[in-house]
């Protein structure tokens, strides 16, 4: 089996607080609209995808960047191609990130014609202050639009991404979007702290003293509530970072914490095939440049050891509800641990160490004990 | 032409005394001292112009960068006056110019009959170099007063004329005006230097009595001593005793410096000059002792002798643990040129395995430990510096205490520090704030006297602790740089002195034990507590920093149970830079020392005792990497 992910690298306006491998047109030439940037991006993609094996395909993703600024016919070529080529499992998972700015219903209904069944939104917040300190444009009323228009579109499995921690952010305006995106019926929640990232506009405004820096005990506060309050809608929480309905889980993202194979398409993409992690070119025009001139857009790679592969299980699956199974630990690991089962910080249950809410809030802490 | 050529002068052990003037010149640092001494040895043609190079005699690079010498040098002159075409041998010793080794300087002040006072007659006299002229005037030397610089566009010849001319008691026109830069006035000084210094007088027939006053470890000649022959004569191949030990050591090589070593047939009565025994050590050539002939020794050692004895205290840890040994090679090898500089091993809960140094003062600290940093590359440091206290306690039983965790435990009757007599030079206007940086460091003022009509001498009593801190940055900075300092230890007196502990989760750190006035133990404990609060990363538990006098607690932190400590993100690409962080961290962890049950990484040790230039310093040699 072989796991696809889509890189989309384009953005209409690059977030105060996002340092993901986006571009907007004109940061990459002058003037330019997105068509003519990305006009021959697709191409570039498929023939990326001809140095990928030829496994058959559980899941794709498409993410980004801004995925939903790519057409849909566009996007459906990438669908078709992997299909053709690789074919896809019955149950296949195909997910698209999506501005809730950037849909139509009619664009909305092109994706799910062209294969998609899961959709994500970047949702962040429905404070307008909130919004305005991360540099997001959407208004928080077209994410119930978009949803509803998702479901309208045929989507069965709709997701929401919210980020807590931004500056300014209280624990009721928190409170208030968790229950909104609740409100909405979604089958998915992706809440994640946010992280501030060296060379950011957030970043330097931060430095500057223009806006406080994010409070981490506030912080643990919010994962609290939200972890609670997605509980008692029936969403559990299935990965550090995020809750599900039963059946809903992100079959894609949990090949990537079980460490299956995976292909990343795209600039800077990274992609993991048995023992061998690899990553590509991480420029567009380069990623485009290298693939038309017939070249391997991979900028490099590592072959992973014994010992980091137990790293990575214990790093991954330290995150996961299914916990770190106890046969892959040392007795001497296993004992460096009472003080954490003791704390209630992690559930000792017959065979896995299984974090509980506060023992994943401190998750990376666990994580290094572990690997003292 | 006033030179004499070198092979024609008067020769070394056969030179009469009568031909002979012994000089040092007592200046501040930048008022010129090398550029004057460097000129000298180009107009006396020991050094011919092309081998000539700046401060020719400061030998090493920190005596160069800093502009102070640390170690005395004596160069032989011959020199022709032209005031009565004589010959003559002018000896000029150099003398260290900082409080410091004021015990130095006062063994190469009596190796002389005159000084050279040269002061900058843009900036005025210093308190330092005030010092050093009282210690000559109270050796009796003949003072020739000098002002240098002259050639300065902002000099102020008059002004300061006056001011020497008060100091000494001598007319202002009674000043020399001279311009090591350009050499004006410098022959006229040598010729000066003829005219009023007295010639050395002494017994060529009595048991042969010279002083050490300095002494300098080479290391392809052993230990380098610099004497000046009082009575008798030294002869190569003599045996040699010293008075202070009775320890006996041949002669192995006698000669002057001119100013590369030069080996002569002996060193006569009033001779400056060197003597090598190959000894390795420079405490077995100590500064201030007698050394005199073994077949037949004196029975009258020249006054003076003292063992320096170390004022400050700290203690000097490696930053990396593994450069243990080397910290103690290179202190060995230190001290085999610097007979003041003592240590003992010591361990710290917080810093691990260093050393526990004495130094003569805060200069002779930074200086060992810039040369240890510097010669040998290690990263230090040091923790706050303090003096040695008398403790007597309630049963009568007295403790020396060098380091704050020994400190004793018992009821305490009395805690005895070093009290030093501070002399502070500076403008007027600074008056106000000298004064209240000195009464804030429980100093009494002694007395004021305007020196001239707007520079005063303030002189105080102050502890000793008080100025090893950062007294002298403070008063720099609150005089923009105009005060300058001297002082001297006048005795110990009893203080209101009590010991801080900072204990972390109820245990005592001892790096940051501190020795403190009672008045200032709650201002020294809520300082390192809300320090450490900063620098102490979040452990799974509250962790209370206290700061406690014996088991009352005058100060408290803590620092909050963490809470969250995970990256919310983990996708495709994020592993890798995970687990690479991860890997990272593991490292990380091995630098972590254990207080208790709290884990401390040694960077918070440091940082809460490093000084804002360490820190640069830190941060220097991270970029580096």
């Amino acid at each position: 089996m072989l796991s696809f992910y889509v890189h989309i690298p384009y953005c209409i306006k690059r977030c105060g607080y996002c340092d993901f491998n986006t571009y907007t047109p004109s940061e990459l030439q002058d003037g330019a609209t997105l068509e003519v940037v990305s006009g021959d991006y697709i191409d570039a993609v498929l023939k990326e995808l001809e140095f990928a094996p030829k496994d058959q395909v559980p899941t794709i993703f498409f993410g980004g960047g801004t995925p939903s600024l790519i057409p849909p016919r566009d996007l459906g070529r990438v669908i078709t191609a992997i299909k053709g080529r690789n074919g896809l499992t019955d149950d296949c998972e195909i997910t698209l990130e999506a501005n809730p700015d950037s849909v139509t219903a009619e664009k909305l209904e092109g994706y799910f014609a062209a294969g998609f069944n899961r959709i994500s939104f970047g949702m962040q917040s429905t404070s307008t202050h909130v919004l305005k300190v991360l540099d997001r444009t959407h208004d928080p009323e077209n994410v119930k639009r978009a949803v509803d228009m998702a479901r309208a579109a045929g989507f069965t499995s709709v997701s929401v991404d919210l980020i807590y921690g931004t500056p300014g952010e209280s624990l009721s305006d928190w409170q208030s979007t968790v229950t909104q995106a609740l409100n909405l019926g979604v089958d998915h929640i992706s809440a994640y702290a946010l992280i501030i990232e060296e060379g950011t506009k957030l970043a330097a405004q931060i430095k500057r003293g223009d806006v406080a820096s994010p409070d981490d005990d506030l912080m643990a506060d919010m994962y609290l509530y939200i972890d609670q309050a997605c509980g008692f809608k029936g969403l559990k929480w299935y990965e550090l970072s995020n809750w599900a309905k039963p059946g809903f889980e992100s079959r894609h993202n949990m090949a990537y914490w079980k460490s299956a194979n995976w292909w990343g398409l795209g600039p800077g993409a990274h992609s993991h095939i048995d023992r061998k992690r690899f990553w590509n070119v991480k420029h567009p025009t380069a990623y485009k440049q290298r693939l038309f001139d017939g070249l391997s857009p991979i900028a490099d790679s590592e072959e992973l050891t014994d010992e980091m592969r137990k790293s990575e299980y214990i790093m991954l699956s330290s995150r996961l509800r299914t916990g770190i199974a106890k046969r892959a630990l040392t007795i001497a690991q296993y004992e460096r641990m009472a003080d954490h089962i003791k704390s209630d910080r992690i559930i000792d249950t017959a065979d896995a160490l299984v974090l509980t809410a506060t023992g994943r809030l401190i998750a990376d802490r666990i994580v290094a004990d572990l690997l003292a | 032409m006033p030179a004499i050529q070198i092979s024609k002068a008067p020769q070394p052990a056969a030179t009469n005394p009568a031909q002979i003037r012994n000089f040092c010149i007592i200046a501040h640092i930048d008022h010129g001292k090398s550029t004057l001494a460097d000129r000298m040895l180009g107009i006396t043609e020991v050094v011919e112009a092309r081998n000539m190079r700046a401060q020719y005699l400061d030998r090493m690079d920190i005596e160069r960068e800093r502009g102070i010498t640390i170690k005395s040098q004596a160069v032989r002159l011959p020199w022709r006056s032209g005031l009565d075409g004589q010959e003559y041998i002018l000896n000029m010793i150099d003398t260290p110019g900082h409080v410091d080794f004021t015990y130095e300087v006062s063994r190469s002040l009596a190796a002389c009959e005159g000084a050279v006072l040269l002061v900058d007659c843009a900036q005025g006299i210093e308190a330092q170099t005030l010092a050093n002229l009282y210690l000559a005037m109270e050796n009796n030397l003949t003072i020739i007063p000098v002002l240098n610089k002259i050639d300065l566009p902002n000099a102020q010849p008059e002004k300061f004329a006056a001011e020497l001319a008060n100091l000494i008691g001598c007319k202002p026109e009674d000043c020399l005006r001279v311009s090591g830069k350009t050499g004006d006035g410098v022959a006229d000084l040598l010729d000066q230097i003829v005219a009023q210094i007295p010639a050395p007088v002494g017994d060529p027939h009595a048991p042969a009595r010279a002083l050490i006053f300095d002494s300098v470890y080479d290391a392809y000649r052993g230990v380098v001593t610099y004497v000046r022959v009082i009575d008798g004569h030294l002869t190569p191949r003599e045996q040699i005793q010293m008075y202070s030990t009775g320890v006996r050591h041949e002669a192995l090589e006698v000669g002057v410096i001119s100013p590369e070593p030069l080996p002569s047939k002996g060193l006569g009565v009033g001779e400056v000059g060197y003597l090598i025994t190959g000894v390795k050590d420079v405490r077995q050539s100590r500064v201030g002792d007698t050394i005199t002939s073994y077949q037949n020794p004196t029975t009258k050692p020249l006054a003076g002798y003292k063992d320096p004895k170390p004022m400050v205290f700290a203690g000097l840890f490696p930053l990396d643990g593994a450069d243990f040994p080397l910290l103690r090679d290179s202190l060995d090898k230190l001290q085999l040129n610097d007979a003041a500089l003592v240590y003992e091993p010591e361990s710290s809960a917080a810093l691990g395995f260093g050393f526990r140094c004495g130094f003569l003062g805060l200069l002779h600290m930074e200086i060992v430990r810039e040369r240890l940093e510097r010669e040998s590359k290690i990263s230090l440091i040091s923790t706050a510096p303090n003096v040695v206290y008398q403790v007597t306690l309630e049963d009568g039983k007295k403790f020396v205490v060098t380091n704050p965790s020994e400190f004793p435990d018992g009821k305490i009757n009395t805690v005895e520090e070093p009290i030093v007599k501070a002399t502070i030079l500076a403008p007027s206007d600074f008056i106000g704030v000298i004064m209240e940086l000195c009464q804030d460091r429980r100093g009494s003022l002694l007395g004021m006297d305007y020196i001239s009509e707007d520079r005063v001498e303030i002189r105080y009593t102050l502890p000793l602790a008080e100025i090893v801190f950062d007294f002298f940055d403070q008063l720099k900075s609150r005089t923009k740089g105009y005060a300058s300092l001297d002082y001297e230890e006048i005795g110990d007196e009893p203080g209101q002195l009590v010991k801080v502990d900072i204990l972390l989760q109820g245990e005592a750190v001892d790096a940051f034990s501190a020795i403190v006035h009672r008045d200032k133990a709650y201002a020294y404990g809520v300082m390192m507590t809300g320090k450490l609060r900063e620098l102490i990363p979040r452990q799974q538990f509250e962790v209370p920093i206290q700061a406690a006098i014996g088991s009352r607690i005058i100060a408290r932190e803590s620092i909050r149970a963490m809470r969250k400590d995970v990256l919310a993100k983990c996708y495709g690409g994020d592993i890798s830079r995970k687990r690479k962080l991860l890997e990272k961290q593991k490292e990380g962890k091995k630098r972590m020392k254990m207080v208790g049950r709290v884990e401390v990484p040694q960077e918070a040790f440091v940082a809460a005792l490093a000084t804002d230039a360490d820190i640069e310093k830190i941060k220097a040699a991270r970029k580096a990497e």
